[in-house]
């Protein structure tokens, strides 16, 4: 087989961060390569460079036995490289074939012509399994229909290579399935694919080449049919997995309970219907669930930031319905929030001034007056740091210069400080390296050893098997029954996501 | 009195007012609509309508011909709209403060040319303006004729802007591209296109109707050039694109509402002016503005990546 | 062309940033100065000239200053907060009417307490007059920049009604004019003889204030979080929408002080011609300042001397005096820019 893509000693550097060092290889028509590594390991950088957003600072790429031009996102589609990206790029008040039509005519033509595009539309839809209406708008689109809308842009394209950035990472197992179909429909037909991932069990599934990043170099390549997941996880990680084990622990009295409460959809957010939900002290609850189904209002309704249509919500046996995001602070809630950036910090404000953030009512760092005690933040910032393993320059620096990792260790940090009872925390770990997974990890464990409730939020189902004592499925708003940790069935927690018994 | 009122809806002449207000609205709105839906918040528009205004104006004051003014007027336009491009697409700098800065630099600088060129001037000189077609038959008919057929070359040019500008987003790539830039940035650059390019190009192009409509002022609706003759006519058209839900179409309807009561206005103050004073009926248009802006304010049609810069590489 | 955030500021790089704008707006200014045929060294020096010339141009300089102090005051605070208060000009011309509605004759008081109850007065209409923009913001999503704009319109429109109506000075001679604030209620002057008032002190001790409140107090810690991002003050157990009211009664408030100290301290009486758009300039200060109260304070004067010495300039070499207004207007544009580049290089080749 002749090389479709080769790509020869790329290296890039961000400032003093080395993202890529050295990288070669090469991916042949007809083949899945998977590209394996943990978050910052330089993956999404290297796919970038081969697109033409990043420009290397050495090193080659051959496409189709020509050099691909750096730089030229243009020239990497003309040249036949099609890419699915982790976060959709997609205009969701324009139809499907609006979206798949921009940037495919020339800019200045006085006419768009839609009509042999519905055509060949038609003809890729039925050749790989991949079924959309083209006038439906975007946003009515569930989240497998815009990821095969995804695909479909770049069929439409000709390409000849594939790159798929974490394609599975909001899909049930069942759209998994079909969505591994039409890869192999692509495949049989010449397609070249790359498929980024850190999820071994599908990367083993579907593909025949293993190639592991770490740190920004190739640590590995291994045919799929001889690869070890186990050996495969320290290639990854760099050392062996050390996981923290969850140790019996003795349940205390409720912590939060929830009786039928329900909220109205809108805003973006799904509506929750009739939830009932009771977690102790010294429990994990896990919530598993694909994205959309109502987390992010399961979340809000439990931290006061969505108001609850009717139900009832109890916080250490008070009522706190149609209460205040502090009031429920202030009855010992804390709130690890699924996006950190937007949510959790304030990145144009210091590392000290983002501690303090949750006290402006505590009269320790704002006095009667509302006075601010420099003194007691600085200390509180400082301990802050020190105890979480915060790694910044000072506590003056802006917070948006931390890492994710250290950004989350803050944002935790900080609320511990709080002395929570109950812990609402959304994909906590989410693109997070391994060494920050396990602190964050190991502060949910050492927070329910000391019987505070946690309510853990997550699509991450090794996470929650990890973590939590009992498991939900969050379905179309509705929550199932509970199940344990101890009798579950991962096909059958699939098949519950996918709305099962509901 | 309520008679009266009501008889104007019957009065020709009133229409034909109607839609001679309507016209420096319509190109604004328009402009503004192309801008908004590639993303940006043009404020400059109160600028760029005086700095047009007074371009046109100029033309043919120094011996152009009025289709020349026109030009001249687009083109100066353009420019202020790659100023602003410049500052909010390049930069990535508040599209608020760039626009306020927009358009106090653009009056101000027009201002101090205007003064330039007429150092003491205390009545403005007139040129001769656009007059109004006869149009064999049409402008004869009973009614209509005066109401829709006795207009200005310009005032048609101003209609025909707005299937103009529905053929320019619904049916050319360009357009395609422009809605994009405006919903997800991310999804263009995807498809290998360079969104500061587009967003520039309808920045250019929406101020240049921008300009359009000041101009009218001074080449069609009057014939000579007074300080502070814009008169906020930007800020209210702003206030329409949100009225409009961003669709050509109904930016004609919200021009024609808007100028209908204005024109109403002028002739209730000729009747009830006895008794109310002349400054609430002027107060009116922009008092509206703020209704109509709080009733269509939760429109789902409105561009989601408006007001946010968008800076490549940038890690999203 | 493409931006990179700077991992680090230099202590010293924004005050050189705004520094070389203010620099880049006299260089624009001496062309346009040359496109109408003068010298720009004849015009600057004339420019200085009316501004310190004399006790009375320097005077002249700080009366011009106080209003914008005020107005760049409520910009800023605003602007820090991302409340885009473009309405100070309608504020100003609302504390005015509070100023003379209470002001001449309504009530009398000895001139300690006269005063300070105009000034108050003159706050709470200014705050007020911003409030239902920030309500509709915060709860019908209505965008302040448009509303605010609009309402100056409305406001101009009700001050020219009350002028040439009921309000209207019956000793005025026709001109569309208030009558005289009562003597106890006028601020008095600073340096006897002049125009310099006592609002020009009281607009500085304003900006120390709102200098204190923004960097020692709660709410100054809020505003700024709720500024910079709302999502996160939110989620931290700020109130957004209380936190945006105190901004815009502050915002607005101050704006209504410009006006108090308009009429009862410079002119003695409301006119329609009160402010020259101080409001709209107060933008350019709050801008040049950094949005940092005590900067405020410089970046007004900086502007009042343009105002004052652009004026004068005018006149001696004969160039149109809306030279100013360019020149404050192109200072919001260059600042802008070094604020830019404050938070970014700019790379002119290369991408990622």
């Amino acid at each position: 087989m002749t090389a479709l893509l080769n790509v020869k000693n790329i290296d890039k550097s961000f400032g003093r961060l080395n993202a890529n060092k050295n990288i070669s290889f090469d991916v042949a028509s007809g083949e899945i390569v998977a590209i394996l590594g943990e978050n910052g390991a330089g993956k999404t950088t290297l796919m970038n460079i081969i697109f033409g957003h990043y420009v290397a600072d050495s090193g080659l790429i051959n496409f189709n036995g020509n050099e691909l031009k750096a730089g030229d996102t243009k020239a990497a589609i003309d040249a036949g490289i099609g890419m699915v990206h982790q976060h959709f790029t997609l205009a969701e008040n324009l139809t499907v074939l609006e979206n798949i039509l921009v940037g495919t005519q020339p800019l200045y033509q006085p006419r768009l012509s839609e009509r042999k595009a519905k055509e060949k539309l038609k003809y890729l839809a039925a050749e790989f399994g991949l079924e959309l209406s083209p006038q439906q708008l975007v946003r009515n689109l569930s989240v497998g229909e815009k990821q095969r809308l995804e695909i479909l842009k770049t069929l439409f394209g000709d390409c000849k290579l594939l790159i798929l950035d974490e394609p599975t990472a909001s899909l049930t197992p069942q759209e998994v399935k079909t969505l591994f179909i039409s890869i192999r429909k692509m495949v049989a037909s010449g397609l070249g694919v790359i498929l980024i991932s850190h999820k071994l069990n599908e990367i083993l599934e579907i593909s025949n080449r293993i190639i592991v990043l770490r740190s920004g170099e190739v640590v590995g390549k291994v045919k799929t049919k001889n690869a070890d997941k186990t050996q495969l996880g320290e290639m990854i990680v760099g050392r062996k997995i050390n996981r923290p084990i969850r140790k019996e622990n003795s349940f205390k009295e409720a912590r939060i309970q929830l009786f039928q409460l329900s909220t109205k959809s809108g805003n973006g957010l799904a509506a929750l219907k009739n939830v009932d939900l009771e977690v102790r002290g010294g429990e994990i609850i896990g919530v598993a669930g694909v994205a959309g189904n109502g987390q992010k209002a399961l979340a809000e309704v439990l931290t006061g930031h969505n108001k609850p249509n009717s139900g009832k919500i109890f916080v250490n046996g008070k009522n706190l319905f149609g209460k205040t995001p502090s009031d429920f602070m202030n009855s010992g809630v804390a709130y690890i929030p699924e996006d950190r950036n937007a949510d959790g910090i304030i990145g144009d404000m210091s590392v000290w001034e983002n501690i303090i953030l949750t006290e402006s009512k505590n009269l320790k760092f704002f006095n009667k007056k509302g006075i601010l005690n420099i003194k007691n933040s600085h200390e509180l910032a400082n301990s802050v740091c020190q105890k979480n393993d915060v790694r910044c320059q000072s506590i003056e620096q802006s917070a948006r210069l931390l890492s994710g990792g250290n950004i989350q260790k803050l944002l935790i940090g900080k609320w511990l400080e709080r002395k929570p009872s109950v812990i609402v925390a959304c994909q906590p770990s989410r693109g997070l390296d391994e060494g920050a997974i396990s602190a964050v990890h190991k502060t949910l464990l050492s927070e329910r050893k000391k019987s505070t409730a946690i309510i853990l939020i997550s699509e991450d189902l090794d996470e929650l098997l990890l973590l939590a004592d009992k498991i939900v499925v969050l379905f179309n708003g509705k929550l199932s029954q509970f199940i344990e940790n101890s009798n579950l069935n991962p096909n059958k927690l699939g098949l519950m996501m996918a709305g099962d018994g509901f | 009195m309520i008679l009266d009122l009501l008889e104007l809806l019957f009065n020709a002449g009133f229409w034909a007012a109607t839609i001679r207000i309507a016209c420096p609205l319509l190109l604004a709105t328009l402009g503004e609509l192309i801008c908004e839906r590639a993303g940006v918040l043009n404020l400059g528009i109160e600028g760029i309508m005086t700095i047009g205004a007074l371009v046109g104006w100029t033309t043919v004051y120094l011996g152009g011909d009025l289709s020349t003014g026109i030009l001249v007027a687009a083109i100066v336009g353009a420019s202020f709209g790659l100023l602003h491009a410049f500052f909010s697409v390049y930069l990535g700098a508040s599209q608020h403060v760039t626009g306020i800065g927009i358009t106090l630099f653009a009056s101000s600088i027009g201002y101090y040319s205007f003064r330039l060129l007429l150092p003491s001037s205390t009545t403005p000189p007139k040129i001769m303006a656009f007059q109004p077609l006869e149009i064999p038959f049409f402008s004869d008919i009973p009614f209509l004729g005066i109401a829709l057929f006795q207009h200005t070359a310009f005032t048609y040019f101003a209609f025909l802007m707005i299937p103009a500008v529905f053929w320019l987003m619904n049916k050319t790539p360009l357009g395609l591209s422009i809605k994009v830039a405006g919903e997800n940035p991310m999804a263009l650059e995807a498809q290998g296109l360079d969104v500061l390019f587009v967003r520039t190009i309808a920045l250019m192009l929406g101020s240049a109707l921008m300009a359009l409509g000041g101009a009218y002022l001074t080449m069609s609706a009057f014939d000579a050039f007074y300080f502070g003759m814009v008169n906020g006519r930007g800020w209210i058209a702003i206030a329409l694109v949100i009225f409009a839900s961003w669709q050509p179409f109904r930016v004609m309807l919200g021009a024609i509402l808007f100028a209908g009561l204005d024109a109403f206005q002028v002739r209730a103050q000729q009747l009830a002016g006895a008794f109310i004073a002349y400054q609430f009926f002027l107060m009116l248009p922009y008092l509206l503005s703020i209704v109509a802006m709080v009733f269509a304010a939760r429109s789902t049609y409105y561009p989601r990546a408006l007001l946010i810069p968008f800076r490549r590489g940038e890690r999203h | 062309m493409r931006l990179e955030a700077r991992e680090h500021t230099p202590l010293w790089l924004p005050w050189i940033a705004i520094l070389s704008s203010g620099l880049i707006t006299l260089i624009f200014a001496a062309i346009l100065i040359m496109v109408a045929g003068a010298s720009p060294v004849t015009g600057f020096y004339e420019l200085y000239k009316g501004a310190f010339g004399s006790k009375n141009s320097i005077a002249e300089t700080g009366a011009t200053a106080t209003p914008l102090i005020f107005t760049g005051l409520a910009a800023a605070i605003a602007f820090r907060a991302r409340f885009w208060n473009i309405g100070a000009e309608g504020q100003l011309y609302i504390g005015a009417l509070a100023a003379t509605y209470f002001g001449t004759g309504l009530v009398v008081f000895s001139p300690l307490v006269m005063v300070p109850f105009l000034l108050l007065t003159g706050f709470l209409f200014g705050a007020l007059a911003l409030l239902p923009m920030v309500l509709l913001r915060q709860f019908l999503k209505v965008d302040e920049v448009v509303t605010t704009l609009l309402m100056n319109f409305v406001i101009i429109l009700l001050v020219s009604y009350l002028l040439e109506g009921p309000w209207k000075d019956p000793y005025s001679l026709g001109w569309p004019q208030a009558s005289p604030v009562i003597d106890q209620g006028v601020l008095p002057q600073i340096i006897p003889r002049t125009r310099l008032h006592l609002g020009f002190a009281i607009a500085i001790t304003m900006a120390f204030l709102v200098w204190y409140i923004q960097s020692k107090t709660s709410f100054g810690f809020s505003s700024r979080a709720v500024g910079f991002n709302p999502s996160t003050a939110k989620h931290s157990g700020i109130s957004v929408t209380k936190t945006m009211i105190g901004v815009a009664v502050l915002s607005g408030g101050i704006a209504g002080l410009a006006g108090v100290s308009e009429v009862a301290g410079l002119k003695g009486y409301l006119t329609l011609d009160l402010s020259p758009g101080f409001g709209y300039t107060g933008i350019a200060v709050a801008m040049l300042g950094n949005l940092h109260p005590i900067g405020v304070i410089f970046s007004a004067i900086f502007i009042a001397i343009i105002y004052v010495g652009a004026g004068a300039m005018s006149r001696a070499i004969e160039v149109p005096t809306y030279l100013a207004d360019v020149i404050v207007a192109s200072t919001i544009l260059t600042v802008l820019v070094s604020l830019i580049l404050i938070r970014y290089r700019i790379m002119l080749r290369g991408k990622f």
